[in-house]
């Protein structure tokens, strides 16, 4: 797959992603610096990552 | 060979354990927690959200950042007879740290003096019995999230009102041990299977030296001193696929701080020139194909 740039969710700032990326990766916006989660990859669908919850970790 | 791997999201972890897959030739499916919906009487025939049955699966590794929900998906499908990484138990010992001292207890491993309170003034008697600086910590948490280091009786009182006031019934649980006054470092070991495969110091002018904190890694060699108390710590909680973090004390003698069972070592491989998840992925396709 080609490298596609989509919109940031929060600052809409254009946001690379790369030809290896996942759907459902996270990934950081270079703009703002808020994490984003690849929600879909054709079409792609950048959505803002869900906050860290209490019980994540490793 | 026909995998899972069970996620919350997909982490730099993730995408060096599919690369470490697909070079055996394995091309896991991926399974979002958040998609879950298993009917837990059903049985290991009903499809997982793939459209596979699961019972299909050779092997589930389970890599969910949410403790909890990798925690009970582990219950059901352990209790079908699933064979998954890391197992239920041990993710359950784990994955509370009380548990996992009770654990390092039964075993004869050394650990911090650690005691347990159910109230502001039973904790402040425990914070009082292992002395100042104390350390308060979540029975739950990860990451280095609401440690608390307590230098005196004043921000004792605080933390412990606050904890009260503020959190839910888990932060009403006072799990409370000594400080390790440790030098500026501490230890991370990964544990595959009964082999102790690479270790790593983390390091910090913080108290709290998580890498998720800022520490810097750098390689820690393996001594057989350090192999050992990694194994015995890993066999401690059930073995599997683990990391051991552990302090040096004043002496330079090893203490085990506490064991993850969704270990994250993105930082890991480069400093000590290991393939962890090659390491994790050869393991657990080897445990497969020993009881095939």
């Amino acid at each position: 797959m080609d490298t596609q740039t989509g919109p940031c969710p929060e600052c809409d700032a254009g946001v690379d992603i790369a030809h290896d990326a996942l759907e459902n990766e996270l990934i950081a916006c270079p703009e703002c610096g808020i994490e984003l989660e690849i929600m879909n990859l054709e079409p792609l669908e950048l959505e803002l990552a869900p906050e860290v919850e209490e019980d994540w970790g490793e | 060979m026909h995998v899972s791997l069970l996620v919350t999201h997909i982490r730099a972890e993730e995408k060096l354990l599919l690369a470490a897959f697909n070079k055996r030739g394995i091309n896991p499916d991926i399974i979002l927690d958040r998609e879950l919906n298993i009917d837990i009487t059903a049985g290991p025939e009903q499809l997982a959200p793939s459209g596979r049955p699961w019972n299909t699966y050779d092997f589930v590794l389970e890599r969910c950042v949410s403790t909890s929900r990798g925690m009970y998906a582990l219950a059901v499908l352990n209790s079908w007879g699933l064979r998954s990484y890391n197992r239920y138990e041990t993710a359950a010992i784990c994955s509370d740290k009380l548990r996992t001292s009770i654990a390092l207890w039964q075993h004869g491993l050394p650990q911090p003096h650690t005691r347990l309170a159910f109230t502001p003034q039973s904790a402040m008697q425990a914070i009082g019995d292992v002395r100042y600086p104390a350390v308060l910590k979540p029975v739950t948490g990860s990451w280095g999230r609401l440690l608390a280091r307590v230098h005196n009786r004043d921000s004792a009182e605080a933390i412990l009102e606050h904890r009260q006031t503020l959190g839910d019934y888990n932060h009403h649980i006072y799990y409370v041990q000594e400080y390790i006054d440790k030098p500026g470092r501490d230890i991370r070991a990964f544990v595959v299977g009964e082999r102790s495969i690479a270790a790593i110091y983390r390091a910090s002018n913080h108290w709290i030296t998580n890498t998720a904190r800022g520490g810097s890694a750098s390689n820690c060699p393996l001594s057989p001193a350090l192999e050992e108390i990694c194994l015995r710590a890993a066999r401690a909680v059930g073995g599997g696929i683990l990391a051991i973090d552990l302090l040096e004390d004043a002496v330079g003698q090893f203490v085990v701080n506490e064991i993850n069972h969704t270990m994250e070592f993105r930082n890991s491989s480069e400093p000590t020139g290991v393939d962890i998840a090659q390491a994790v992925i050869d393991y657990a396709i080897a445990q497969v194909e020993v009881t095939a």
